[in-house]
C-alpha cells in the first residue's frame, strides 16, 4: 500500500509518496493555472510508477485541495505541515512555513498543533514578495541569496510588495549595487516573518516551504529569532508528507 | 401627519426584481400611513418607537455592494459596517433607508458618530449621546435623559403622545420577544444542537426588518416550534461530532457567508452567537413595573456590554459563562477591519478564553471576498486542531 500526499500550493505543487512510513517518492510541479489539471497530471505520473487508486490512498491539501477528484480526504495545510514537520524533525518547536502566498507559524508540542498564525491578506513576508523582487532584479532565488550574502545593509522600508517594488526600481535607478538591494529584499522578508512568528515563540524553529534549501535565509532567520532554525531538503515537502501520513489512517 | 405621494429612487428601474418588490412594499407601508425609523445598534431603545406606533428597522450595512460608493466620502480604512450603512443611504439602494423618516444613532464608536454627521446631509438623524462607561453613578441618569429627549423629539415630529402606559406595553412585548430569542439560543445547548448557527443568524436578521414586533415574535415562534418538533421527532441535522463554536466580536450579519457558513461547512457548528444580537444582550429585560419606566428602559439598554464601553470586563465574564453553558470547543472572534475597540479588546478575550484551556482564533476581515481562500484555510485548520 502507498499513501500519497498532494499539496497544491499557490505557486508550487508538492507530492510525497509513503510506503511503510518511509518517503519513497517526491514530485515538484508548477501549480499553473488549473489545480484540476495539475491533479490529473500527478495521477498519470504516479500511475506510470504503478501507484494507482487500487493500491493507494490519497490526501489532498493546500489551496487547490478541493480540486483533486480522486482524493480520499481533504485536510488543510496547517494540519499537514504539523504532521509533516513532526515526521521530519520529531521535536517540539515552531514551524515556519514561507509559502507562495502566505506565511504560517505553527506551534508544535508532542506532535500536536497547539496554535497557529497566518499572515493577513498581504503578501509581505511571503514567497510572492521574493518572486516579484527576483523578477525585477533578473535573478533566480538562489542567485538572490548568494548576492545578498555579499551585500551591504540597506533598508527597503515599504512593507507592501507593490510599493516595495517601486522602491527597488528607484534604488536600481540610483545605481545602488544589486547585492545591496538583494540584501535589503531578504532582510525585508526576515523582518516581516519574525514579526509574525513572535506570536508563536519557541526555543527551536523548523523552516518548511520553498526556502528550506536556502542556507542564507535559514542563517538570517536564526539570527533574527535568536534561536536555532533547522531545515532539510525534504522540508519543502512537509505539507505533502503530512498529508500522506494522514492517508495512513484512512 | 398627512400622507404624501412618495417617489421611488431615480435608479429604481435598474434594480433586480426582489429589490424592486422590497421598495414597493416599504412604499406601500408608508403610503398607508406607516411611520418608519431606522436604527443601527442594540443600544437603540426600541420601546420608545414601539410606544409611538413607529416601526423601527435595523439599517446596519451587511454587504460589500455599496462600500466602493461609500469610499467616495469615507476613508478606505474604516469599518465595513459603517461604510456599507452609509453606502446604502448614498446610493438609494436600501428601501428601508430610502423610505425611513429618520435614522436614530448613538455615539458608540468614533467611526459611526462621525459618519452620522455626513449621513445627516442625506437623512434626518437623531443621535443619542451614549455614555462611554456604565461605571459612573450618573451614567444611568444621562442615558435616561437622552431617552426622554428622543421621546420628546418623536412626539413633536409626528404629533403623537408616547405615554407611560404605552411604554410599559412596549416593554412587555419586547421582553417577550427577548425571552423567545433566548429560548431559541438555548436550543443550541443540546448535543448535537438542532440547527446551524448561520440559519439562526439569518432568521434574526430577517426579524429586524419586520414592521411590527408581532410579526417578529411570530417569526421566532414558528422557527422555535419547527426546530423543537424536528428535534423531538429525532431529526439530527447536525452530527454529534461537529465542533461546538462560540462566535464573538463584531456584529456578524455581514460575515454569515464568509465566516459562519465556512465554519459549518468544515465540521463545526455555531452553538453560541456572542455578538451584540446574541444572548448577552437579549437576556436583559426591562422592569415593566418600575415607577419610572423611561429610567427602567434606560437601565436595561445601558447594561449592554459593547467594546465601546470602558471597562468592558462584563462582556468577557459573560463569554466565559457562555463557554460553560454551551459546552464550547473553540472560540472564533470576528473583528471587522478597523474596528479598534473590538480589535484591542480581543487581546483580553484571547487571554481569558485560553486561560480556560479553550482554543481561540481571531479573524480580521471585511465584507469583500478577497480573503475568502485564506479564511477557509484558517477556519478549516482551526476546526482540525480542536
Amino acid at each position: 500500500m502507498y499513501q500519497v500526499g498532494i499539496d497544491i500550493g499557490s505557486s508550487a505543487t508538492k507530492v510525497a509518496v509513503l510506503e511503510d512510513s518511509k518517503v519513497v517518492k517526491t514530485l515538484l510541479l508548477d501549480s499553473g493555472f488549473s489545480s484540476r489539471k495539475v491533479a490529473d497530471k500527478i495521477y498519470t505520473m504516479l500511475e506510470e510508477d504503478g501507484i494507482t487508486k487500487e493500491n493507494s490512498k490519497y490526501v489532498a491539501t493546500g489551496y487547490g485541495r478541493i480540486s483533486v477528484p480522486y482524493a480520499d480526504d481533504v485536510v488543510t495545510e496547517i494540519t499537514c505541515h504539523g504532521k509533516g514537520a513532526q515526521y521530519l524533525f520529531d521535536e517540539d518547536g515552531t514551524i515556519i512555513d514561507i509559502g507562495g502566498q502566505d506565511t504560517k507559524g505553527i506551534s508544535l508540542k508532542k506532535g500536536r498543533i497547539m496554535k497557529f498564525i497566518m499572515n493577513d491578506k498581504c503578501s509581505a513576508g511571503t514567497g510572492k514578495f521574493i518572486e516579484v523582487m527576483t523578477n525585477r532584479l533578473g535573478l533566480t532565488q538562489d542567485e538572490l541569496s548568494d548576492l545578498a550574502r555579499k551585500g551591504n545593509p540597506i533598508t527597503i522600508s515599504s512593507m507592501c510588495t507593490v510599493f516595495a517594488e517601486s522602491e527597488v526600481i528607484s534604488l536600481i535607478g540610483k545605481g545602488t549595487p544589486r547585492e545591496d538591494i538583494a540584501h535589503g529584499v531578504i532582510e525585508s522578508v526576515v523582518t516581516k516573518v519574525v514579526q509574525l512568528i513572535a506570536q508563536v515563540p519557541a526555543d527551536k524553529y523548523f523552516l518548511t516551504g520553498g526556502f528550506c534549501e536556502d542556507d542564507y535565509m535559514v542563517e538570517r532567520l536564526s539570527k533574527a529569532l535568536k534561536a536555532p532554525v533547522e531545515s532539510k531538503p525534504l522540508a519543502r515537502y512537509a505539507g505533502a508528507i503530512g498529508a500522506a501520513i494522514l492517508a495512513e489512517k484512512l | 401627519m398627512e400622507t404624501e405621494k412618495l417617489e421611488l429612487p431615480k435608479t429604481f428601474d435598474e434594480f433586480v426584481d426582489a429589490r424592486k418588490a422590497a421598495f414597493l412594499k416599504v412604499k406601500d407601508f408608508k403610503e398607508n400611513g406607516g411611520k418608519l425609523a431606522g436604527y443601527l445598534c442594540s443600544y437603540t431603545p426600541l420601546e420608545i418607537m414601539d410606544a409611538g406606533g413607529i416601526s423601527s428597522v435595523a439599517l446596519c450595512g451587511t454587504s460589500n455592494e455599496t462600500v466602493a460608493d461609500a469610499e467616495i466620502d469615507l476613508p478606505k480604512n474604516l469599518c465595513p459596517l459603517i461604510k456599507a450603512t452609509y453606502g446604502f443611504a448614498y446610493t438609494d439602494k436600501c428601501p428601508f433607508t430610502y423610505f425611513a423618516d429618520m435614522i436614530i444613532g448613538e455615539t458608540t464608536c468614533d467611526g459611526k458618530k462621525k459618519m452620522y454627521e455626513l449621513l445627516s446631509d442625506i437623512k434626518e438623524m437623531h443621535v443619542l449621546h451614549l455614555p462611554q462607561s456604565q461605571e459612573r453613578p450618573y451614567a444611568k441618569q444621562i442615558w435616561a435623559e437622552e431617552l426622554r429627549i428622543l421621546k420628546e423629539h418623536l412626539e413633536e415630529k409626528y404629533g403623537i403622545e408616547i405615554t407611560d402606559e404605552k411604554l410599559r406595553e412596549a416593554a412587555h412585548n419586547r421582553n417577550h420577544l427577548r425571552e423567545l430569542m433566548c429560548e431559541m439560543f438555548e436550543l443550541q445547548a443540546n448535543c448535537p444542537p438542532p440547527m446551524k448557527g448561520a440559519e439562526m443568524l439569518v432568521a434574526i436578521q430577517q426579524g429586524t426588518f419586520a414592521f411590527r414586533i408581532e410579526d417578529q415574535i411570530a417569526g421566532i415562534e414558528r422557527l422555535l416550534e419547527k426546530a423543537k418538533a424536528a428535534y423531538e421527532a429525532g431529526e439530527q441535522p447536525i452530527p454529534k461530532s461537529a465542533k461546538r463554536i462560540l462566535l464573538t466580536g463584531c456584529p456578524s450579519f455581514g460575515v454569515i457567508q464568509k465566516v459562519a457558513n465556512v465554519i459549518e461547512d468544515n465540521g463545526g457548528v455555531i452553538v453560541c452567537i456572542d455578538d451584540c444580537g446574541g444572548e448577552r444582550t437579549q437576556r436583559m429585560l426591562v422592569d415593566e413595573e418600575a415607577d419610572d419606566i423611561i429610567q427602567a428602559i434606560a437601565d436595561r439598554y445601558l447594561d449592554i456590554h459593547c467594546s465601546v464601553m470602558t471597562r468592558n470586563d462584563a462582556r468577557i465574564e459573560n463569554t466565559k459563562a457562555m463557554i460553560e453553558k454551551y459546552k464550547v470547543d473553540g472560540v472564533v472572534e470576528v473583528v471587522l477591519q478597523a474596528c479598534h475597540t473590538f480589535n484591542v479588546e480581543a487581546t483580553a478575550m484571547r487571554n481569558a478564553v485560553e486561560d480556560m484551556g479553550i482554543p481561540y482564533m481571531k479573524l480580521e476581515t471585511d465584507y469583500s471576498p478577497t480573503d475568502s481562500g485564506q479564511l477557509e484555510t484558517r477556519i478549516g485548520a482551526f476546526l482540525e486542531i480542536l
